[in-house]
Order: C-alpha cells, then sequence, then structure tokens
C-alpha cells in the first residue's frame, strides 16, 4: 500500500495507549489524504442526501463522499444513483446547479452527455466530420463513465459507498445504533425546512469527537445548562457502537431547579434564575418513542443526526483539507406536522447551526483547538476521563471513553 | 401652498435611511439591548439563505416570532453564548421604499457584514445580502414588523455570532 516515497511522511502512534492523540492526526497532509483514500472512499456508508430532496424521476442534487463531489440522481425507475461529478473527458465538474430536475446531464464543455445513472451515453462528433476526426473505431461510451458508486437507502436517509462489497446499512451500524436511528426517523415522511452550510477552520474528526464528548455539554453551553436540557446529573448515556466508530450522546431534559447544589458548583455555567422572556422555544413536544428529549448521533464518517427536542437536522461534514471542513445541513420535519408544529421546529432551531446557541460556540471552540495545534504544534491531546472505561459505552457524562473507542476503529482503518 | 408627494416620499426615504443607519450603529457597537429596541412588539425577525428563501423552506440561522424572542437572542449572546473577540461594520446601501395603504412601509437595501477576528490579518466579508422589511409606526416612530435577511453567500465562515 505505502510507496516507498511516503515513508520519510509516514506517521507512527505513540505507544499503544489511547489516552493521549498526538497533533498530527489533524493536521497532517498525508494523514488526511490517507484518511480520503482509506475511510471516506474505503468500506463505509457515507451519507450523501434525503430521498425526499429527490422526489421524482430526473431529479438531482450535488452532494460529497468526502472531499469528493459527487451527484445523487433519482433514475426513471426510481432507483438512486450517484456517480463522481467529474466529466471523464477533460474533468470538468459537469452538474453545476445545487438541486434540479434534469433527462440527462451535460458537460457544458464539449457537451458529452450522461444518463440519470452517469452512464455516458453521448459525445458529440465521436465519428468526426466527413469521416475525418473523431474518436478511434475501438472508443466505447461504457468504458468512459464518471466512477459509480454504491448506494443504499433506509428510512428515506440515502447513503453511498466507492466500496461494492459493503455489508447492509442495518448491519454496517449495528443493532444500538440503528435503534437510535429508527426512533428519530420513525417511518414518518420528511418534509425538508432548508438548510445551512458553513466552513469550520478544524479538523473533520473534531467534529466527531465533540459530540462523543459529553464532558463540554455540561460546560461550554450555558444555555443548555441554565435550562436543564443537559446537566452532568441528567439522566444521559454515551453511546458507543461495537467496532467504535459510531456512537450516539443522549440525554433527558430534566428541571434545573432539582440539580444537586454541588453540581451547580462545578459548572460554571449554571445560572440562577435565568428565565427566557419566550420560554416556547424550550418546549419538548413529545413525538418519539425513545426514553431520551436528545440524541446526538455520530455516524461514520460523515453524518450526524441531530435530535435536539423538536428541532431536527442532518448535519453532513465535507473535509476539504486537514486544517478545513464544510457541514452542509438539512432541517426537517414530517408529513402531517401542523403549522405550529412547523413553527415550534424552526423557533428551536435557534439552539443549532452556525448562528444557535448552541452550535455557534462548537463552531468557536472546535476553531480554538485547531487554532492552538497550528500555532503551538508538536503537542498532543489528553483524554483520559473515565478509566474504569477503557473504550466504548458510557453511562456518565463526565467520560472520553467514546473518542477512545473512535480512536481505537480510526488506528485500525488507517493502519497507524 | 401645494402638496408635492413627491417630498413625503424623500421625508419617508430619509427617516427609514437614519433607521438603518442606526440599526447598523447598535450592531457594530454591539449593544443588542438597543437593537432589540428597533423592533415592534410583534416583531418577525429571520436570518435565511437566499437557497431557502427562494425555494419557499422557511430554516433560518436565526429564527425570532415576537420582540421577546428578539429579547432573548440578544440576552443569551450578551450573558450566554462564548465565541471569540471580533470587530463588526454593518453597510447598508441601495434603499427602496414604498408606503403602503395601511400605513404600513414596505423597504428594501443591500446589506454587506464585515467582519474583523482580533487574531486573523484580513477583514471578512462575512454575510452578503438584502433585507426585505415592513415597517410600522408605534408612538410615531418606525419600528420593524419584519426583517427578513436573505444572505447570498450560502457558505456561512465559522459562525454568525452577532446578528445581521
Amino acid at each position: 500500500m505505502d510507496l516507498p516515497n511516503d515513508l520519510p511522511r509516514r506517521r507512527v502512534w505513540p505507544g499503544e495507549d489511547f489516552t493521549r492523540i498526538p497533533d498530527w492526526v489533524y493536521t497532517d497532509q498525508w494523514v488526511y489524504e490517507r484518511e480520503v483514500e482509506r475511510i471516506f472512499h474505503g468500506h463505509t456508508w457515507n451519507y450523501v442526501g434525503l430521498e425526499a430532496e429527490i422526489p421524482d424521476a430526473g431529479d438531482f442534487i450535488r452532494s460529497n463522499v468526502g472531499p469528493t463531489p459527487v451527484v445523487v440522481a433519482r433514475a426513471e425507475d426510481g432507483d438512486i444513483a450517484v456517480f463522481e461529478n467529474r466529466c471523464t473527458h477533460r474533468a470538468a465538474e459537469f452538474c453545476r446547479e445545487l438541486t434540479g430536475n434534469v433527462k440527462a446531464f451535460v458537460c457544458p464543455y464539449h457537451q458529452w452527455t450522461y444518463d440519470l445513472r452517469g452512464n455516458l451515453q453521448a459525445v458529440p462528433f465521436r465519428r468526426g466530420v466527413q469521416g475525418r476526426g473523431g474518436m478511434g473505431a475501438d472508443f466505447k461510451l461504457s468504458e468512459h463513465n464518471p466512477r459509480q458508486l454504491a448506494a443504499t437507502t433506509h428510512r428515506g436517509v440515502i447513503f453511498a459507498s466507492y466500496a461494492h462489497d459493503m455489508e447492509p446499512l442495518a448491519d454496517y451500524l449495528g443493532p444500538d445504533i440503528l435503534r437510535e436511528f429508527e426512533a428519530t426517523f420513525d417511518g414518518r415522511k420528511l418534509v425538508i425546512l432548508g438548510h445551512y452550510r458553513h466552513s469550520l477552520p478544524g479538523n473533520w474528526k473534531l467534529y466527531h469527537e465533540n459530540l462523543k464528548d459529553p464532558y463540554h455539554a455540561t460546560l461550554l453551553h450555558t444555555f443548555l445548562v441554565t435550562f436543564g436540557l443537559l446537566v452532568a446529573g441528567n439522566k444521559s448515556l454515551m453511546l458507543a457502537d461495537p467496532s467504535g466508530r459510531h456512537g450516539v450522546m443522549c440525554s433527558a431534559k430534566s428541571d434545573a431547579s432539582k440539580i444537586a447544589a454541588e453540581d451547580k458548583a462545578e459548572m460554571r455555567a449554571f445560572k440562577e434564575g435565568m428565565r427566557l422572556a419566550d420560554p416556547r422555544m424550550m418546549d419538548f413536544v413529545p413525538e418519539f418513542d425513545s426514553p431520551w428529549s436528545v440524541t446526538m448521533a455520530t455516524i461514520w464518517p460523515n453524518l450526524i443526526v441531530q435530535r435536539e427536542m423538536n428541532t431536527l437536522g442532518i448535519r453532513q461534514l465535507i473535509p476539504t483539507g486537514p486544517n478545513e471542513f464544510i457541514m452542509k445541513w438539512t432541517m426537517f420535519g414530517f408529513e402531517g406536522d401542523t403549522e405550529e408544529m412547523t413553527r415550534h421546529r424552526l423557533r428551536q432551531g435557534n439552539l443549532m447551526g452556525p448562528a444557535g446557541f448552541l452550535g455557534l460556540e462548537d463552531n468557536e471552540a472546535i476553531k480554538f483547538v485547531q487554532d492552538g495545534m497550528l500555532r503551538v504544534p508538536g503537542g498532543e491531546h489528553l483524554v483520559k476521563l473515565d478509566p474504569g472505561t477503557p473504550f466504548g459505552t458510557s453511562e456518565t457524562l463526565i467520560s472520553e471513553s467514546a473518542i477512545r473507542a473512535m480512536y481505537r476503529h480510526w488506528r485500525e482503518a488507517m493502519a497507524l | 401652498m401645494t402638496y408635492d408627494p413627491r417630498l413625503a416620499a424623500l421625508l419617508l426615504r430619509a427617516e427609514i435611511d437614519a433607521f438603518n443607519t442606526d440599526y447598523a450603529e447598535k450592531l457594530d457597537r454591539q449593544d443588542l439591548l438597543a437593537w432589540v429596541e428597533s423592533f415592534a412588539e410583534d416583531g418577525f425577525y429571520v436570518v435565511i439563505s437566499r437557497e431557502n428563501f427562494e425555494r419557499n423552506q422557511p430554516v433560518g440561522l436565526i429564527y425570532c416570532e415576537g420582540r421577546a424572542m428578539i429579547a432573548d437572542r440578544a440576552f443569551a449572546l450578551l450573558k450566554t453564548a462564548m465565541f471569540g473577540p471580533r470587530y463588526l461594520r454593518h453597510m447598508i446601501s441601495n434603499l427602496s421604499v414604498a408606503a403602503q395603504a395601511d400605513g404600513s412601509v414596505r423597504a428594501r437595501a443591500n446589506f454587506i457584514v464585515i467582519e474583523v477576528l482580533t487574531d486573523r490579518p484580513e477583514p471578512r466579508v462575512l454575510q452578503v445580502g438584502e433585507y426585505r422589511d415592513v415597517f410600522v409606526r408605534v408612538d410615531g416612530a418606525l419600528r420593524l414588523k419584519e426583517r427578513r435577511c436573505i444572505y447570498d453567500n450560502l457558505l456561512i465562515p465559522t459562525a454568525l455570532c452577532i446578528p445581521v
């Protein structure tokens, strides 16, 4: 796998311990390129879109698998096709619109034409003009398709993979993660409420770690803590699948007035007596068959499923280099939501996203972490909390066991 | 003296222009409690991508129904939110104004928000887009009944900490 000229750049994990993560995991270009090859283009199911975005034949969206632009299209027979957005002639990214409906994709440069499955259908002047020029007699359209990915869907969520020998999604997720996935995608038809997109000057794995780090949630997010959505004494669970790659941070809303005094003292964020002028935003309308009012699922390698009470969203992670990534959010509700329920979801949406009371803090924190590594380089991160649970699921929020489990998987996938 | 309707239109336009200058100044000072006072009691405020707006999808980066929610936004940003220090300049231009029969005023204007982080050398365009507004008079003074901030830059750099 590794060419000799890779050797000088090759990184070696320090020892067999998982309580220290070296900075190069987050900042090194070679590591990043290896992640694209072995993780995003490797044996993984990558989120690419929702079926509700492409309900009809000919509908398409632009999406990404890792950094790689792909087209997600609905073929005439209702199948979903995912293929690279790169003309096999001169490499042009031929699909330019964010979304739309077409009969075929025509590259604007020389009008090479691809059908809804990404099969090359036509090459202008293939036989030349008046017997001169054109492609050779041995040119076969079928040998010049853009790379076509495997695709699967579950409860309206579309995944794609460069690996064509993937296990079914249910097996990829495992029963615990699948149960939480199906608690949110409970069979009701999805209605897209809109998107937002932002860039983040940090390594993409920090976003996974942030949602496998329940410790921060009780400390950074004053807003969340104050209103009793998540506090150190809450009923909670940091679930990790046996492989360590997926996780779900779960918590149940509690009454802030019932927080023990010693817990309040530990949480500088807790502010006694803070009240919202319009408390509707924090209402929780029970609608899911789940003991949890909040679940944040991290589905390896590029999907976050947010169920923050009634504000529901997909976050698609698009790495663009070791030090930056893009997040594309798709917020949704369900068919049958009343107008008031939709507005409730929108009001509660103030918690999340790049201007959300929680979301903006996470984004800032991730920037600070990357700044720290880039400006004081060559260090390492300490992830030692909860030594009693070396890896995996933890029932206390004051734990980093899910992060360690993720790195155990990452090292295996990366052969590092 | 004959009544010239052009004069009334000019005065109204000048009044809204002054309102926007004042609005920008409050945000540039990050005086969010003063910013809240720009809105009527039932004022609606949303920061929405052009992508969502044009597709009739309602999700906003910030979505406030009523001045109480706007006040909560201001209070939470001032008292609870953690973000790095920054300076902002809100530029508002290309104003157009249309008085309505019911006494309200519809207006639109372009905006650019330039953000400077204290640890980065270059000022950057944080937001570019347009306001679609409905003004009403409350005790004689103009207040926003609706302000839709429709931004063109679909990809937000890191975070939007101060409103638009």
